[in-house]
């Protein structure tokens, strides 16, 4: 019996993308193309639209976690991935899951595997460079960062930085994505931000970024430098956000002293 | 002086310590501190400075001041630089700032010898007991052990620090004398015993009492100048060894000299740092800790130094054609290690594909096995890689290194170039 061949569209959670898991079986249709509702594309094949269903996409990682857990947490971290249709390829992968069970996951070159491991481990590659850094500003006891990743690292790094800091009310604000990781006091939440700006250093602040920026340019040996391999460990596009390759004025202090408004940031309740 | 002034001159003094690891360590979060070390196995790196070296920790010294006169250092006591000292509260205060902005891993503390060796040491005390005591600090710290040291403060400093480390300096007891007229082999090596048996039997009262507290975790490290001296590779490297194994010492580092000063004892100070040479013994240290390499199989009394040209597992394959190809499909962990081009990741990846799946040159590609040396030694399936052909001769061309190629004299090799591309564009 055929499978009817449809366009998928979701609204773009991981949720949601488990229903279109549980709606293609419970349909069965076989998906083409899954992408993020709202996009301007146009498909030839008959677009359905996936409602996120917290039963549905429960009911499909469960199904995961029975055939193995190691296809769950590639699943999972798939998920934050950049790779290009990503969503089709996790399908693909549920797909020879269900079909097959769980033995073609210890293959690393398996056709099905292969495109998932590269991207998670591109996403890995970014997460350790992350940790090291990214930089935080102090305002007012309240620590906030930016970064400009390609990944969604915020889930993944959260572990790390709130363990590391975790007497600290600290802010991370993704650019690309437009989310923030807000922890105080032990909670933690993950959300959308609308809008949001770096507040100007205090006097305090401005110190400290001085103090690193002397430190920076001082330990580094005259006789032994060697560009190419500063780029190979830390590439440019790391940089913008990084305090030591600021310019002049990102070490001035800055008037107006800032006000408790200076972070605009609104965040949704995240899971 | 300023902070910033002091950070410049202290920073600026401590740059030729080449050890800037936060490695060996998994201590994560506990209630209460600040900080953690388990970000993973082997450490973190926060920034990487012009040379390419990377920053960890906020490595600075105590203080430039030092009452020993060792010809090679910048802060010998007949040098004319400018001289700070910082207190033990700004010191703490300032890495307790740099680490909650996320700047470093922890703190890399050595220091010059003010007054005398003991002095010195409690100064240092004092800075890690107000950092992990007042500031509750969790992070990683790095502190020196100053040689003459006693050896109850050296204890005391191991229960406060996660890694020990004194510098051999000086790879044989003959330029020590000469280059260190105030230290010698004895006091050097009498620390490094000490600390290793005290993490012996720290080790043992930790299996018996879960709380002891812990000596030196990550170990104790130790660093060698590279070319100030005669010494040959194969010299540094049997040292090495016998650091390794006999003081469990987690690394060795080699550290490339940079002429500071003219003495008639040293290089001339517009020699340029040995970095090559540097590059080739840690590619060596590195075959002996995870390769399950010995000194003298790389280097024997007719090779006393490695090759410029060829890294030092290749030169060894080279050495020895008689045990290669090696077959993927089967070898067992030690011989994959042993191909060069094949590291401790990928002979493990292959290890673990060949179990579940047929084994390709397509699939070892897919495992990101760099085939570019790796393929003059190995059958997959009884068969060379396509389209591969090779004499003796070529395969020693192919496997010059990278760095070689830079040393090679450039107008022989273009001028090759050029008659090639003429005698085409005549045809």
């Amino acid at each position: 019996m055929n499978w009817i061949e449809c366009s998928y569209e979701y609204d773009g959670s991981y949720h949601g993308l488990l229903c279109c898991v549980f709606d293609s079986y419970t349909r069965r249709e076989r998906p083409i193309s899954i992408s993020i509702s709202g996009g301007a594309q146009t498909s030839l094949y008959t677009v359905h639209l996936v409602q996120t269903d917290m039963i549905h996409a429960r009911r499909v990682l469960k199904s995961l976690y029975l055939k193995s857990c190691k296809a769950a947490s590639l699943v999972k971290q798939s998920y934050l991935t950049c790779l290009p249709d990503k969503e089709l390829v996790i399908y693909r992968l549920i797909c020879k899951l269900y079909d097959e069970g769980p033995d073609f996951l210890k293959n690393p070159t398996d056709p099905a595997v292969y495109p998932l491991h590269t991207a998670i481990r591109h996403m890995s590659g970014e997460l350790e460079k992350l940790r090291g850094f990214i930089r935080f500003s102090e305002f007012n006891g309240f620590y906030v960062a930016e970064i400009e990743p390609k990944n969604r690292v915020l889930p993944a790094l959260r572990n790390h930085f709130c363990n590391r800091f975790a007497d600290q009310a600290f802010l991370i604000y993704d650019r690309t994505h437009k989310e923030a990781l807000l922890y105080s006091g032990g909670h933690w939440e993950i959300g959308p931000v609308d809008s949001f700006e770096m507040a100007r250093p205090d006097k305090n602040e401005a110190q400290y970024r001085t103090l690193w920026k002397t430190f920076y340019d001082t330990i580094s040996i005259n006789e032994r430098t060697n560009s190419r391999c500063q780029r190979t460990q830390m590439p440019l596009r790391y940089r913008n956000t990084m305090t030591e390759f600021q310019n002049a004025d990102y070490f001035i202090e800055q008037e107006p002293p800032l006000t408790d408004a200076a972070v605009h940031v609104s965040l949704t309740t995240g899971d | 002086m300023n902070l910033l002034k002091k950070l410049s001159v202290l920073s600026d003094a401590a740059k030729y310590d080449a050890a800037c690891t936060s490695s060996g360590v998994k201590r994560g979060f506990q209630k209460g501190r600040i900080g953690n070390t388990a970000s993973t196995i082997n450490g973190c790196c926060h920034s990487f400075s012009a040379d390419g070296r990377c920053i960890t920790l906020l490595k600075v010294l105590m203080t430039n001041y030092c009452i020993y006169d060792c010809k090679y250092c910048i802060n010998r006591r007949s040098n004319d630089i400018q001289r700070a000292v910082f207190s033990p509260k700004e010191l703490a205060e300032l890495t307790i700032g740099f680490y909650r902005r996320n700047y470093i891993e922890g703190l890399f503390l050595s220091s010059g010898v003010i007054c005398n060796p003991d002095y010195t040491t409690e100064r240092m005390i004092q800075t890690l007991s107000i950092l992990r005591n007042e500031y509750y600090f969790n992070g990683y710290i790095h502190a020196k052990t100053i040689p003459g040291t006693s050896p109850e403060l050296i204890t005391q400093l191991g229960l406060l620090a996660d890694r020990l480390s004194v510098n051999i300096e000086l790879p044989s007891e003959e330029s020590l004398t000469t280059l260190c007229p105030d230290k010698n082999k004895v006091s050097i090596l009498k620390p490094m015993g000490l600390i290793k048996n005290t993490l012996q039997e720290n080790k043992h009262d930790l299996a018996r009492y879960r709380h002891t507290p812990k000596f030196a975790p990550a170990g104790q490290s130790t660093q060698m100048i590279i070319g100030a001296t005669p010494d040959n590779d194969r010299h540094i490297l049997t040292l090495s060894q016998g650091l390794y194994r006999k003081y469990h010492l987690k690394r060795v580092f080699y550290s490339a000299y940079i002429p500071v000063v003219e003495h008639t004892l040293l290089p001339a100070k517009d020699t340029k740092p040995p970095l090559l040479r540097e590059h080739r013994l840690y590619q060596a240290d590195w075959l002996l800790r995870f390769y399950g390499f010995t000194a003298e199989e790389l280097l024997d009394d007719q090779h006393p130094n490695f090759d410029p040209y060829l890294d030092p597992k290749c030169n060894w394959a080279l050495n020895h054609l008689e045990q290669f190809p090696v077959e993927v499909t089967t070898a067992d962990y030690e011989m994959l290690l042993r191909v060069p081009g094949i590291g401790t990741t990928s002979a493990r990846r292959i290890l673990s594909a060949r179990r579940s799946a047929h084994l390709t040159y397509d699939s070892l590609k897919k495992l990101r096995v760099v085939l570019k040396r790796a393929q003059y030694f190995i059958t997959c399936n009884g068969k060379i890689a396509d389209g591969l052909r090779f004499t003796e001769n070529s395969m020693r061309t192919a496997l010059l290194s990278l760095e070689a190629k830079d040393l090679a004299v450039a107008g022989e090799q273009l001028s090759l170039f050029d008659n090639q591309y003429e005698a085409r564009q005549r045809s």
